[in-house]
């Protein structure tokens, strides 16, 4: 039974992590129908950037605010200097350009802050809780409480603020968007920049547990993209169930399976959604008449 | 209020307008009608922004229009309601309407919206369905009230009898011709050339991306060129 829990907390700590970065997908679908695969580099540069300030001797909030605002302004850089001059291409194409962001930004993290794994120290320390014969980091607190406030936030943005309805209008349907008054090219920077720190805090709130390397990005985006089509793209709902149960899933296959398995967990999930329920748990069906 | 002189507009190297000249004065309901591919909704196109000028002047309430990005025409007082409805499908009706006050936000919204009810009142009855899921003749309208919520002086309607039956055209027609009274300036493009000179009092003839004719909508009517060539008398 405490095994049970053991498996289930380390579960939801990594599934938190995965949430983000599928929140950090949503957004920027929701706004443009396209796949950002640079999202994990998102997450990589969040705990990068927050070593190395804190390296430099400054304060971990500090350090933390400053990986998420320069993560913000890279994803703005991203939209503005790759995204944005391929307007009217398809949106295969716009995905395959944030294939190619994600090599260039892994690339430079590597030349700039070198090869070696890094961390920092924990929030609140490294004493573990004990809760029912299993335990729990409190960072793991502090990454779980990171998805769900995050989630709220979002789920109050996209459905209580005219700002949020815009940017789902923008998907819906460009030409209309401008039609009605909204500049469609500042939806699609603040989701980039609204994406990308969402990215970097869950990626400075996971170092301390999962350490960091230049090369730790595609691992997420992958899980996390795995966990939004698990949840169904698009919705904010579905990605935090989504990326939440796919770090369960990944749990109980290293737990009772083999720890081998575990990152096949996310993909064998991924093609099940495919096959079987391509809208997601959450998805919206689309009925359009013409 | 809103003067085009010597319109150009290209698709690549095809160039669709060849210098299109029109006026429309305060208060007046103008339609520009031709048939299918005489490059009327590139004009429109042209007018709200969202198709490149190549040569020629627009100029709306006295300001240069040509450079202004489309996002920002709407605040100048200029609405579009497009070709194709172009509604936000996946949003419900009562989202659509907001949408279409984005640049408001007091509480003249709210009575907007009632007046949009009023004025088709089967979009109150299907508020919080989505859009994508109303028919046609809803969508038209729909589009139309979505335009109305962002508080033009001018309307620029695109083809709203496309595809919808003559009960409902008739029914479209009689709120274009209605907006008069709420001092809403009209430019309907349309192919149905006979509703739409039925409730305008200018028309301009459109064929292959010139304008051939302009005059009075009765005397166009009257016209027996026009009547041969557009209403099939």
């Amino acid at each position: 039974m405490s095994e049970l829990l053991q498996f289930l907390f380390s579960g939801l700590t990594v599934g938190a992590v995965y949430a983000l970065v599928a929140l950090g997908f949503t957004i920027i679908y929701n706004a443009s129908d396209v796949v950002n695969f640079a999202q994990g580099e998102f997450v990589m540069l969040g705990g990068m950037i927050t070593w190395f300030a804190h390296a430099q001797g400054l304060p971990l909030p500090l350090a933390a605010l400053i990986a998420i605002a320069v993560t913000a302004l890279l994803g703005v850089a991203m939209n503005k200097l790759m995204i944005e001059p391929a307007r009217g291409a398809p949106v295969v194409s716009l995905i395959i350009i944030t294939i190619g962001a994600s090599i260039f930004i892994q690339g430079g993290t590597q030349l700039i802050f070198g090869k070696e794994i890094h961390s920092f120290p924990a929030f609140s320390g490294d004493e573990p809780l004990r809760i029912g014969g299993a335990t729990i980091l409190p960072q793991s607190l502090w990454v779980i409480a990171g998805a769900l406030v995050v989630y709220v936030a979002l789920w109050l943005f996209f459905t209580r603020t005219l700002l949020g309805r815009a940017v789902l209008a923008t998907a819906n349907n460009r030409l209309a968007a401008q039609l009605v008054g909204i500049n469609t090219s500042f939806v699609m920077t603040l989701s980039f920049a609204l994406s990308a720190a969402i990215g970097a805090l869950g990626g400075m709130l996971a170092a301390p547990i999962t350490l960091t390397a230049y090369n730790v990005g595609i691992g997420f985006a992958l899980k996390g993209f795995a966990g939004a089509m698990l949840g169904g793209m698009g919705s904010p709902k579905g990605a935090l169930t989504g990326g939440f149960l796919i770090g369960l899933i990944e749990a109980l296959t290293a737990g009772y399976v083999s720890s081998q398995y575990k990152d096949a967990a996310a993909f064998v999930v991924i093609l099940l959604v495919l096959f079987f329920m391509p809208q997601g748990l959450f998805g919206r069906k689309s009925t359009d008449r013409v | 209020m809103l003067t085009v002189e010597g319109l150009r507009s290209r698709y690549g190297r095809i160039e669709v307008l060849h210098g299109i000249d029109l006026q429309v004065q305060s208060g007046e309901i103008v339609t520009v009608v031709g048939a299918n591919g005489a490059g009327k909704t590139t004009l429109l196109r042209c007018l709200s922004g969202v198709q490149p000028v190549t040569g020629g002047t627009i100029t709306f309430r006295g300001e240069p229009l040509v450079s202004v990005p489309a996002y920002k025409r709407l605040r100048l007082g200029l609405a579009q309601s497009p070709e194709g409805r172009q509604i936000f499908t996946s949003l419900t009706v009562e989202e659509n309407l907001r949408l279409g006050a984005f640049l408001f936000s007091d509480e003249r919204v709210d009575r907007d919206m009632e007046d949009a009810f009023q004025m088709f009142p089967i979009l109150k009855q299907k508020r919080n369905l989505a859009a994508g899921g109303l028919s046609g003749g809803q969508q038209q309208m729909l589009a139309m009230a979505r335009a109305l919520m962002g508080r033009p002086t001018c309307l620029l309607l695109d083809e709203p009898s496309m595809g919808l039956a003559p009960i409902i055209v008739s029914q479209i027609f009689d709120v274009v011709k209605n907006l008069k009274a709420l001092s809403v300036t009209v430019l309907l493009v349309e192919q149905n050339a006979f509703g739409a000179l039925k409730i305008a009092d200018r028309g301009y003839v459109m064929e292959t991306g010139r304008i051939i004719m302009a005059g009075a909508a009765d005397e166009l009517i009257a016209d027996p060129r026009i009547r041969e060539a557009y209403l099939g008398i």
